[in-house]
């Protein structure tokens, strides 16, 4: 099923032309209301009047998050704060995070795409979505409610937690999708088990999974144990929120890219050369219908790949593979994003020196788990050789990490010498999940 | 009337003990007395030992967090009521006492107790206005 027929089966010539128109609007409008694009096009010699085809686009310079979080919080807003009516925000400490802004017509657009993605999965207004991602700051859980709405269906706004409480609504409202993240629908299904609760036996047929890699072992995992189809979704807030690409039940091989709104090119994450379609290497988006956060070649560090043939479900959007991993050091984890600058900057508000640490991430019970080990500072056991205090400190990271970061650690204080041997940041995290 | 007394933190993982027992033999330093404060992640060793800056220049060099903190040796006498003479002389004065431990000393009449106060000048004024002997860190370090 296709919700918007008239631009998701664009013959690719027409779609063409109407991506260049886009494309040419957007950039001169980022180059005189965004004071950053006019200072990162000038430096690289580049003006608006230099798109002539789509193809000129490889010309302009990438937009970084680095860039982002140097314009911390409003910075690359293209509008005036009047006509911005939703801000969302990645996790992070200040100066550390992304704030997007929306205007009116950006949340019409998301829910529209959202939307887009709910009929794909096979949705109508006849049914009821339990909608798990995160509400807040988040783009997960008001971006999928807006698209449910949109769509005319029930949303129940469940957002995370609460998990026995979830299933007992599961059983209760009836809901037939669920929305969340796909370690979460597995955790959903064994605490459910634990429960004594059938879960085979729920009305739920659909689910739409995203916001955290996962692989089609998973898939399947989650198919058998709740009986129903599992359909991956991508978005990151930087470009939009939940919704920019997604998978159609009918083809269920790649996630379409809704390309009216939303322009990607693959590149080598080293040399930032584009690559043919086919090729894995690195996503960059560029949008061209956005109003307040519109983005020119953003850099996602997310690695996949573009398939161009074409669909048996009809629609000619292209469509990109399942994410295999990312080009920098972000963690997902639980559906957050984590980058481990982030935690060293707790680490260094709490301890006052410069922290060494250890990031060990595992999946126990489909959910994930971060363990930060911390090497005891000189000054810290100068100060104190007493039980209470480390455990004091042990405490506030904890906390700190909660609050800024959104995700719950363990912590653990180590002795200095445990850690000297791992040299370098990458080397820092040890990602023992299996996917 | 100080004693100084290293302590040493420590992962609590099979071994962790011994690598340091093992270091300070090495060495020829004789541990006078130690005790293990521990927690379900890390553990603290503190100790007296017969020469502390070469302990703790060595635990360091060999990559240890160590601190020097001041404690007081009371002398307990050894009879019932002994520790609760000493803890009564300092109850109502407001000095707390973080922690506390045996000193194992030989051929005495009297039992010692380490102690680790939250004004430790203070305790010992107050120790020895009571008649109550506090041992000079000297007697402690010889073996």
């Amino acid at each position: 099923m296709i919700y918007n027929e008239d631009f998701e089966t664009l013959p690719r010539e027409v779609l063409e032309t109407l991506q260049l128109k886009r494309l040419k609007q957007t950039v001169q409008r980022v180059y005189h209301t965004v004071g950053f694009y006019r200072r990162l096009f000038d430096e690289a010699g580049v003006t608006p009047d230099d798109i002539k085809t789509l193809d000129d686009l490889k010309k302009f310079p990438f937009t970084t998050k680095q860039h982002l979080r140097d314009n911390y919080p409003f910075g690359m807003f293209a509008v005036p704060m009047s006509s911005v009516v939703r801000l969302h925000a990645s996790s992070g400490t200040t100066g550390r995070s992304v704030v997007v802004g929306y205007t009116k017509r950006d949340i019409d657009t998301w829910s529209e795409l959202v939307a887009r993605c709910l009929v794909a999965a096979g949705l109508t207004k006849n049914d009821i979505i339990h909608n798990a991602y995160g509400y807040g700051l988040f783009t997960g859980g008001l971006g999928l409610h807006y698209g449910a709405e949109r769509l005319g269906a029930s949303v129940i706004p469940m957002s995370g937690g609460n998990t026995r409480r979830q299933i007992t609504i599961l059983q209760d409202f009836g809901p037939t999708a669920i929305c969340c993240t796909p370690s979460y629908a597995l955790n959903l299904a064994e605490e459910g088990k634990a429960m004594g609760v059938d879960m085979k036996a729920l009305k739920l047929r659909v689910g739409i999974f995203g916001a955290e890699p996962w692989s089609d072992r998973m898939r399947q995992e989650i198919e058998n144990v709740l009986e129903i189809k599992a359909l991956n979704i991508f978005g990151l807030s930087e470009i939009m929120g939940p919704g920019v690409a997604m998978e159609c039940l009918e083809g269920r091989n790649g996630m379409h890219i809704f390309e009216d709104h939303f322009l990607v090119e693959t590149i080598n994450p080293e040399t930032g050369e584009v690559l043919p379609p086919g090729e894995p290497g690195e996503l960059v988006f560029t949008t061209v219908t956005k109003e307040a956060f519109p983005l020119i070649r953003y850099r996602t560090r997310d690695l996949s790949r573009l398939f161009t043939e074409p669909c048996r479900c009809g629609r000619t959007l292209h469509r990109m593979d399942r994410i295999t991993g990312r080009s920098d050091d972000m963690l997902i984890i639980r559906g957050v994003n984590v980058f481990p600058s982030q935690i060293e900057a707790v680490l260094l508000e709490v301890t006052g020196v410069e922290p060494h640490y250890h990031l060990i991430v595992e999946r126990a019970d489909n959910l994930d788990t971060l363990e930060i080990q911390v090497e005891v500072s000189e000054q810290i056991f100068a100060d104190s050789d007493e039980i209470k205090v480390l455990q004091n400190i042990e405490r506030r990271i904890v906390k700190d990490i909660k609050d800024y970061l959104g995700v719950t650690a363990k912590v653990k204080l180590v002795e200095p010498k445990t850690l000297e041997r791992f040299e370098g940041k990458a080397s820092r995290v040890q990602d023992k999940r299996k996917i | 009337m100080k004693v100084e007394q290293i302590s040493v933190f420590l992962e609590n993982r099979p071994g962790a003990l011994e690598e340091v027992t093992g270091i300070l033999k090495e060495a020829g330093i004789n541990i006078r007395t130690l005790t293990l404060a521990d927690t379900a992640d890390f553990g603290i060793l503190r100790m007296i030992v017969n020469d502390v800056e070469t302990t703790s220049r060595i635990l360091k060099e060999k990559g240890y967090r160590v601190s020097r903190t001041s404690v007081v040796g009371v002398e307990v006498p050894d009879r019932p009521g002994g520790l609760h003479g000493i803890l009564a002389a300092l109850a109502g004065s407001g000095v707390n006492v973080e922690y506390m431990y045996a000193f194992v000393e030989r051929n005495e009449q009297n039992a010692v107790m380490i102690f680790r106060f939250d004004d430790p000048d203070r305790a010992i004024a107050i120790l020895q206005q009571n008649g109550l002997t506090v041992l000079p860190g000297e007697k402690l370090y010889a073996s």
